[in-house]
């Protein structure tokens, strides 16, 4: 196999685990591959989720998903310091409305200090009502942790896969992992639509699709994902929005439907939880939506249907773990492993909620136990582990913006009006180190179209600077691949047709 | 950063700001700075190359471009001068505005008045919640009007337009005309909700489906648009089962209304009216905000161009007089409020002094159609002040009536204006 | 208001003003005989609609070395409705060079009409 096929890495999925994991690996002298089917990294589950960082009083105490999740929150500062993306950090409450919730209050609490977690104390009624003047008027207390934290979470996967491509990491989109390359019960590369490569290492990060590729490598024929759908709702920042993280207490079977302020701003509802087949199911629903804004509106009674700007679907990678109890969510465990039935295998399955949270430490977890197999590590020299972010117009100083202006003047070009995204942001990702091909992947790196007009004005600016920066037909330019094109032809051009 | 100064600064050029502008300058505002974010002023009406413009003004029946070339011109002999290509990011109480442009970089402009002309976007898939999954190939009408007209595209051969609006008719016309197949417009309400001129002209002369008290239950297509499933809904919205029906389209066009746009209004502090979304004003079209004037669709949506550019020459007028000094704002103002049938009215100030100089016209949208004679009523109490008989009232057309230097003693002494629009007793 | 295409073969919708009354129309020969109009506008309009159906037609041009690649242009007046779409494919293939003046004639005599097409804007 030649030279540029042979790898000591190849990781397959490039979601927030597989893009953190490539990050952190690419500080040893080893050659990687990280391989992702969708045309743009992070734009399955990554893009599409509560984007919460979380404490860890949810997760059971004793499982690996509480281990990882309590210590990789503490690692978030330092990650978003490093690659330049949004992270806050201002704790997280569930919410108790009503008398009879309070004990939920003081098990979460409890579970809380067994996992660990630094920083929880329950607040008052009165002093969640001044923390958040449109909570719901019957709350009787709230669970107040600390640590708990909102970032960009496709951001912050973009940064991650950024920083790793620049420390030598391959990444190919549009890559499908097909099958295993076995000699024995050695896994020594991957089959894709591109071709085979070879590897000393693979690893299954392929998140929603994990169950299948670790069935390819014969183990646990009876995990399952089951994705999880979750339905949100983004509500206009000028008519509505709430200052902080707001939990329900927790059912049963889900952490319930949340409303919670992001890192640009618009308050966000969700997620309902539906199980589902299919894995390409984001559809939104009626049912959904009434759904989402009545459990809202537990919460935070003022909520309106009317002030929506956005809607989109994620799906949960929920896996069914077998040793723990089918049905109930909760319990469900990461797995994080090299499985003794295969050589070469690193498999992270079942990553849900809170996987986001969790990847750094998932990522650390798996280096110890490849040194544990023993692969021996050397850190690379010239290991840069900062990713500067890109200036961002919005949220320059006016003088830094007239810097920047003289120095590149398409920055003083106002595309996107709502979010006052420029024509300089928009380039700068087209050509940036992981390219930005489509509009999808430009507003999720800009936040573009995001807002209340939801691109209806920059889409015709958006796909004309994309024709013209990668030298294609305008007709050519899509939403999120090859297929999604907006537009047909042109005006005056019938196809021979009158 | 470089600051400028003017007398008047009027944001958005279209058919509100450049009538706003070319007024101020006719009546002395010597520095008057139109700021456009587009490479070119004219604003939507460029887009819009359909007949139907200047009617009212002109007594011809102009494409909106030629409608918007007439101003364009005329600003340019008034000595309007024009920073194009600009976005205005901020505006503060003292009337300080924040621009960027490639050509100015950053640019703060100091003016004694500010005319906000942002004129209204359009509502979106998100803000009518539909739902199903999110592929290429849903558009709202407005954005594909500019593709089609202006940048020179087609997006898509098998169109479902929902919303009965003017734009989503004229656009199944449009499409139709650049070899396009309209499969169907849909429209929830019972009634239309533009107008019947466009209905005839642009759906029925070309054998497009209206289907009316329709809409979309689910966008089918992962990648592309592959089909929308359509329901019937009863008079409360409620879908009604098995009504369900699957068109194959490869895109969804939403004519579903339109939106004042006044984020800049609301960075200033200007109360805006729930109702209209757009901010209160006066008949001077001053804001709640002294020397804030607002021209045109950004303080509701008109349903002709010649009644944005009458409020536009108003605007502009009043502003420069703001600049000058000579706008007097302890005048006594009458609050006008909407009545029975009544949607909205505009102005919801009258300054009763002003009615000397002429008469003022108060604008209203009806809550829903009128089929038989109206009565277009304007009372102080039970006092009946001033009426208009119409034949009919829909909400797709704007509804108004005039006060008189006449009716001045009459209402000086009132607490409130209410207008309200009635079926005329006696008619069937 | 009923506009869902339930108009009976013999009405048609008066788009003199925007009331849209809706008129029975009988014709013979050149005669057309209108019943339920709501003014004399409407009476004229019907015969009109019935004997040489005209309406204003606007699209968009071809331009070289204009801000657009597309020019906006309209009939001068009213074109007769059968021939609407014959214009339109002769100014699919009609390509014009900037700089064009608002009210140019883009087509002097559009189809043998007499009809100008003008150009809507400067460009």
């Amino acid at each position: 196999m030649n030279r540029d096929r042979k790898f000591d890495v190849i990781i397959i999925g490039g979601g927030i685990s597989g893009c953190m994991l490539a990050r952190f690996l690419s500080r040893y002298e080893l050659k990687i591959l990280l391989i992702e089917k969708e045309s743009d990294i992070g734009s399955v589950t990554s893009a599409a989720n509560t984007a919460i960082i979380h404490p860890g009083y949810d997760a059971i105490p004793g499982s690996l998903k509480a281990k990882l999740n309590v210590a990789a929150n503490p690692m978030w500062d330092q990650l978003a310091a490093e690659l330049g993306f949004a992270f806050t950090r201002h704790g997280d409450y569930v919410v108790a409305i009503g008398e009879e919730e309070l004990p939920k209050l003081d098990i979460l609490m409890e579970r809380g200090k067994q996992n660990g977690v630094p920083g929880m104390r329950i607040v008052d009624e009165e002093t969640m009502r001044k923390r958040e003047p449109n909570i719901n008027p019957a709350v009787s207390a709230a669970l107040w942790a600390t640590s708990g934290g909102i970032c960009d979470p496709f951001g912050a996967t973009v940064a991650a896969a950024e920083n790793a491509v620049a420390n030598g990491v391959i990444l190919l989109r549009k890559t499908a992992f097909l099958d295993f390359i076995w000699q024995g019960k050695h896994i020594i590369g991957v089959k894709t639509n591109r071709g085979d490569f070879s590897s000393r290492w693979v690893v299954n990060a392929a998140g929603l699709f994990s169950d299948e590729v670790m069935h390819l490598a014969g183990i646990h024929q009876e995990f399952k994902i089951t994705p999880r759908k979750g339905e949100y709702f983004v509500l206009d920042r000028n008519q509505f929005a709430v200052n902080n993280v707001l939990f329900p207490v927790p059912s049963d079977i889900s952490k319930g439907i949340m409303v919670t302020t992001t890192v640009h701003g618009n308050t966000i509802l969700g997620p309902n939880a539906k199980n589902i087949n299919d894995k390409d199911d984001k559809e939104n629903t009626k049912e959904g939506m009434n759904e989402v804004f009545e459990g809202a509106k537990k919460l935070v009674p003022e909520v309106n249907p009317r002030h929506t700007i956005a809607t989109f679907a994620g799906l949960r990678a929920a896996g069914n773990a077998a040793c723990l109890t089918p049905g109930v969510d909760y319990q469900h465990d990461f797995i994080v492993e090299i499985p003794e039935e295969v050589e070469g295998f690193i498999n992270l399955g079942g990553i849900e909620s809170p996987g986001l949270t969790a990847a750094p430490a998932v990522a650390e977890y798996a280096i110890a136990l490849m040194k544990e197999a023993g692969e021996i590590f050397h850190e690379k020299k010239d290991w840069n582990p900062m990713r500067p972010a890109r200036p961002q117009f919005r949220h320059l100083s006016h003088a830094e913006r007239e810097e920047l202006i003289k120095k590149d003047a398409r920055y003083g070009r106002v595309v996107c009006r709502c979010e006052n995204v420029t024509e300089g942001e928009i380039i700068a990702e087209i050509h940036s180190p992981i390219p930005a091909l489509t509009y999808d992947a430009i507003k999720r790196r800009t936040w573009l179209g995001t807002g209340r007009c939801q691109g209806g004005f920059d889409l015709p600016r958006v796909t004309e600077i994309l024709a013209r920066e990668l030298e294609i037909p305008q007709t050519e330019v899509s939403k999120k691949n090859g297929a999604s094109t907006f537009l047909l032809r042109p005006t005056k051009d019938t196809g021979g047709e009158a | 950063m470089k600051t400028v100064f003017c007398d008047v600064a009027v944001i958005g050029s279209g058919p509100g700001g450049l009538a706003s502008a070319i007024a101020a300058k006719q009546n002395g505002a010597k520095e008057l700075l139109l700021i456009e974010r587009d490479r070119e002023p004219g604003g939507i009406l460029l887009q819009c190359i359909h007949n139907g413009f200047g009617v009212e003004i002109f007594k011809q029946d102009l494409p909106g471009p030629a409608y918007a070339q007439h101003f364009i011109r005329e600003a340019q002999q008034a000595g309007v001068s024009m920073l194009l290509d600009t976005m205005v990011l901020e505006i503060s109480k003292d009337k300080r505005i924040i621009a960027s442009s490639k050509t100015n970089g950053m640019l703060a402009i100091q003016a004694k008045a500010v005319i906000l002309a942002m004129g209204c976007r359009e509502r979106t898939r998100a803000q009518v919640r539909l739902p199903g999954s999110r592929p290429a190939g849903v558009y709202t009408a407005g954005t594909a009007q500019r593709w089609v007209n202006v940048e020179g595209f087609m997006p898509g051969k098998k169109f479902v337009i929902l919303g009965s609006g003017d734009i989503g008719m004229i656009m199944a016309r449009r499409l139709t005309f650049e070899g396009a197949k309209v499969e169907r417009v849909l429209e929830i309400m019972p009634y239309l909700s533009g107008l019947m001129r466009n209905y005839v002209q642009c759906l029925q002369d070309f054998d497009i489906p209206l289907q009316m008290q329709h809409t979309i239950k689910r966008i089918i297509g992962n990648e592309r648009v592959e089909a929308v499933e359509t329901v019937a809904v009863d008079d409360h919205w409620s879908e009604i089962p098995g009504s369900e029906e699957t068109i194959e389209c490869d895109t969804l066009l939403l004519s579903v209304g339109l939106i004042p746009e006044n984020e800049l209004s609301q960075q200033v502090g200007i109360q805006l009216d729930p109702l209209t979304a757009g901010p209160f004003v006066d008949n001077h079209f001053q804001t709640s905000v002294e020397g804030f004037f607002a021209a045109g669709n950004v303080v509701h949506v008109y349903d002709l161009v010649d009644w944005v550019t009458s409020a536009g020459l108003q605007a502009g007028e009043s502003a420069a007089r703001y600049a000058s000094g000579k706008l007097c704002c302890d005048e006594k103002e009458i609050p006008v409020r909407h009545g029975q049938n009544v949607h909205h009215v505009i102005p919801h100030f009258l300054d009763i002094n002003s009615l000397k100089d002429g008469e003022k016209q108060l604008q209203m949208r009806v809550t829903k159609p009128l089929e038989q004679p109206v009565k277009v009523q304007v009372l102080d109490g039970t006092e009946l002040i001033a009426s208009r008989t119409l034949p009919y009232a829909r909400p797709g057309e704007m509804v108004t009536i005039g006060l008189k230097e006449k009716h001045m003693e009459q209402i000086k002494n009132a607490t409130q204006l209410v207008v309200q629009v009635i079926e005329k007793e006696g008619s069937k | 208001m009923n506009t869902q295409n339930d108009l009976k073969p013999d009405q048609i919708i008066c788009v003199a003003c925007p009331k849209g009354c809706r008129l029975n129309i009988q014709q013979d020969g050149d005669q057309v005989l209108v019943t339920n109009e709501g003014c004399k506008r409407g009476v004229e309009y019907a015969r009109r609609e019935i004997l040489d159906p005209r309406r204003m037609v606007a699209t968009t041009v071809r331009i070289s070395g204009g801000i657009h690649p597309l020019l906006p242009v309209y009939t001068a007046e009213p074109f007769p409705k059968a021939r609407i779409m014959d214009l339109l494919a002769l100014l699919r293939k009609t390509q014009v060079q900037s700089p064009i003046q608002e009210g140019q004639s883009i087509l002097q005599d559009a189809l043998g009409t007499g009809i100008a097409v003008l150009a809507s804007r400067d460009m």
